[in-house]
């Protein structure tokens, strides 16, 4: 396999990195949206519902480019496992489509008009297609994790409901645990009043939720899915990440009680980033791992573009993500501080 | 059915569905720059009434082109698996560009666009109004250039065989640069600014004609009319450069725009006709050597026509592509004679006072989003059986693994859901038509609401 390095490092870890990259800013900025989405039924005031909404308003949009700039980037940089992963996710992804699709419509209707079945119909939507969401791409993560009966050509062929696995759903039930929680912090940072009051007592329940889940998803793991642990040891230094996140739930409600909203959302926002760069560095240098005996998975070498190309879509990346970096940085800027409603509200 | 019909089917839904959306945005957030750019040279209420009105309604249109987009990206894997892999080194780079210096771009200062009139200063918010405007072009030339490069292939090399075979970049700009790229994104871009400025003229001769918010929809008219003038007419321009650019690399599909069948003879232009494939035979009304004569000024030269391809690499629906063609070029045509009659009418200061004409501008929103739909059918389905023009088939691209009950679950669910948004959409579309720009009392009236639940 031919290949180039940058800095000692060669071109598809580079990329496998600015995948891993993009998919965490995607799980921590859609996060809390997402979150904020689940919870939204819980408020039962229409003006409630409207502040959640408009404290999210400008920026979901910006948040989801993220997931579409990391299917670009796995198309781009590792076509054969954006292919053989998509077709294999077939059913999945097309709920997923739906689901982004209706909590986006969602999102834009529901202020359209003032009546209240109208309203109520697109909370309930908005609030669904966020749920299905978390829980779809956690089941999909869940099974590249644990990997794929990929035939002699490294594709799938299964049947249509096969990604319902336990352990996949266990994965997708804890990431709503965690998202609830990044959002119910995410909403106490930007609101004040009634709505407030109510999201502490929202930020307790996530986290008892998230806990008991990420318990028994670890003990799970220790007893079914040995493989993992065994991987793990190759990097010792990983079993710090489920102990340093254990401190930063402490952490996290410390500040929440001492009214420290932005240092739990940095807390919150660090734990789903510690939790991708686990699953990120313990799969490495796979992408979709087989479980046929004989057959290879997929990995960055065996599915990478071009040295050429990766070396175009790395220059890409170096000149495309500081200016992202730049507009997103300005964009939260022009819309920090608590939820101020206008005209141009939701 | 098979797998193949219905994978076309869908994904030709999916994106003709999408495609209402990203031109109108692409030609509205010219004129809403355009509109702001005056309210901050004039200071007038006017414009600033015209720019917020747009935008609300810039809103609509944006949340549901983004929301049906990502449905390609993903339908690319799903659906046509093989196609992905023998494009992907290719076709990759520019999606991966798309998403990174379009959408960044457009979806993050959107934010700022639409809810930040009271946040930043006047020269901030037109600056994003730029920048999402900007970013909706950007994303037009990265997807432009890859479906050019389907159709005008150059800048790679195949490596691997049979199923493995896949296309490798040697020269990223002779992939930018494709031969068919410049002309087709003109193309691209003269149709979104028609499909944008025909929506405000519609909405304002609205307007007008029932007596509301009349100073805001003259100037909008006016400002609309300049720009769809001059694009009709490049327009002109841009689609016979796009056809000499078919001619001479995509012969097939040439021919059967224009239901051409001899080898090498002299070719007729059609006004309109319809094309038997059974009997090779096209009748119709037609200028005799006419294709001949726009291609080489020459009314006997002789033009590739269909029997010069094996069968199996003709398209299989020539007088679709036919037909559809002709439409297009129909519409360009009336767009033309109706930009610059309504030009005329205005230089003699009577454009407002002919009832006649305002209302067919009210209609006439329909004929650049028509133009656009079958252009892109015409290009496409002119394309087949070609996937990758000359390289890789549409049959040989599917997803080998994907069956046609998951197929069908899909286009069924897309169908629902894009029935009911359009519904919703028409509906909402209406409503702030109906309500038009916000008086000073009622976003007075909003600001006074409740901050805090």
């Amino acid at each position: 396999m031919e290949t180039a390095y940058f800095l000692g490092v060669d071109y598809q870890t580079w990329w496998y990195l600015v995948i891993g990259a993009t998919f965490t800013a995607y799980a921590i900025l859609d996060g809390f949206d997402l979150g904020a989405g689940v919870l939204h039924l819980f408020f039962k005031k229409d003006q409630s519902r409207r502040v959640a909404l408009n404290a999210v308003g400008p920026l979901w949009d910006g948040n989801e480019v993220w997931l579409v700039i990391t299917g670009g980037a796995l198309f781009a940089g590792f076509p054969v496992v954006y292919a053989s992963a998509f077709s294999a996710f077939y059913v999945p992804f097309m709920l997923l489509l739906a689901a982004i699709i209706g909590r986006a419509i969602s999102i834009e209707f529901r202020s359209k008009e003032p009546m209240k079945w109208w309203r109520q119909f697109w909370d309930v939507s908005y609030s669904l297609s966020s749920l299905l969401i978390i829980v779809l791409l956690g089941v999909a993560l869940g099974n590249v994790i644990i990997g794929l009966p990929l035939n002699e050509q490294q594709e799938f062929h299964g049947e249509l409901l096969f990604f319902l696995k336990p352990y996949p759903i266990l994965i997708g039930l804890t990431l709503v645990g965690l998202y609830a929680l990044h959002g119910a912090v995410f909403l106490s940072m930007k609101t004040e009043g009634r709505l407030y009051a109510k999201l502490t007592l929202m930020i307790r329940w996530s986290l008892r939720t998230f806990l008991i889940l990420f318990g028994v998803l670890s003990v799970i793991t220790v007893i079914f899915y040995p493989q993992f642990i065994d991987r793990m040891e190759v990097h010792p230094w990983l079993f710090v990440v489920p102990l340093l996140v254990m401190v930063l739930l402490v952490l996290l409600a410390k500040w929440v009680k001492e009214k420290k909203y932005p240092y739990a959302f940095a807390a919150s926002s660090l734990i789903i980033a510690l939790m991708m760069m686990l699953v990120f560095i313990q799969q490495f240098p796979v992408l979709l791992p087989s479980t046929t005996p004989g057959v290879l998975g997929l990995d960055i070498y065996n599915s990478a573009s071009s040295t050429k190309t990766l070396g175009i879509l790395l220059t890409i990346a170096a000149i495309g993500v500081p200016l992202i970096l730049l507009y997103f940085g300005f964009v939260y800027k022009t819309f920090q501080g608590k939820v101020k409603m206008d005209e141009t509200s939701y | 059915m098979e797998v193949e019909i219905l994978a076309r089917i869908q994904f030709a839904f999916t994106v003709a569905f999408h495609y209402i959306y990203p031109p109108l945005s692409i030609g509205l957030g010219l004129v809403i720059v355009l509109a702001e750019g005056a309210y901050l040279w004039t200071k007038k209420q006017v414009y600033e009434d015209l720019t917020r009105f747009l935008i609300k309604i810039f809103a609509l249109i944006f949340g549901i082109g983004v929301a049906t987009g990502i449905v390609m990206e993903f339908e690319f894997g799903t659906n046509w698996a093989t196609y992905s892999r023998y494009v992907g080194d290719v076709f990759g780079s520019a999606l991966a560009a798309e998403g990174i210096f379009a959408f960044a771009l457009e979806s993050g200062f959107l934010g700022v666009l639409l809810f930040g009139w009271n946040r930043v200063k006047s020269w901030v918010h037109f600056v994003a109004a730029i920048g999402v405007w900007l970013g909706s072009m950007f994303s037009a030339i990265w997807i432009v250039v890859a479906n050019s490069w389907q159709q005008t292939p150059t800048g790679y090399h195949v490596v691997g065989e049979g199923m493995n075979a896949r296309a490798e970049i040697i020269d990223f700009w002779a992939m930018v640069f494709n031969p068919s790229s410049i002309d087709r994104l003109t193309h691209v871009y003269l149709g979104a600014f028609l499909a944008g400025t025909f929506l405000v003229m519609s909405i304002m001769a609205y307007y007008i004609l029932k007596q509301r918010h009349l100073d805001m929809a003259k100037k909008g008219f006016k400002i609309s009319l300049v720009l769809a003038t001059i694009a009709s007419l490049a327009q002109l321009l841009s689609g016979h450069s796009s056809a000499e650019v078919v001619a001479e690399h995509q012969p097939a599909k040439l021919a059967a725009m224009e239901g051409h069948f001899e080898a090498e003879a002299p070719a007729d232009l059609f006004i309109l006709g319809w094309v038997d494939k059974e009997s090779k035979e096209t009748t119709g009304l037609a200028l005799p050597g006419g294709l001949g004569f726009l291609l080489e000024g020459d009314f006997d030269a002789d033009v590739t026509g269909l029997d010069a391809f094996p069968e199996d690499e003709q398209p299989s629906q020539v007088n679709a592509v036919f037909q559809f063609y002709h439409i297009m070029v129909a519409i360009g045509m009336l767009l033309i004679g109706l930009t610059l009659f309504a030009s005329f009418q205005w230089w003699r200061g009577k454009l407002f006072e002919k009832k006649w004409l305002l209302k067919v501008f009210v209609f006439a929103v329909f004929l650049p989003q028509i133009a656009n739909q079958v252009g892109w059918f015409t290009a496409e389905m002119g394309r087949q059986p070609w996937v990758v023009y000359g390289l890789l088939k549409t049959s040989d691209a599917l997803s080998a693994t994907v069956t046609a009950n998951q197929v069908w679950f899909s286009l069924i669910l897309f169908t629902l859901i894009y029935v009911a948004l359009f519904g919703l959409f028409v509906y909402l579309l209406h409503r702030k038509i109906k309500h038009g720009p916000y008086t000073a009392e009622e976003m007075e009236q909003n600001n006074h609401q409740q901050i805090t639940a």
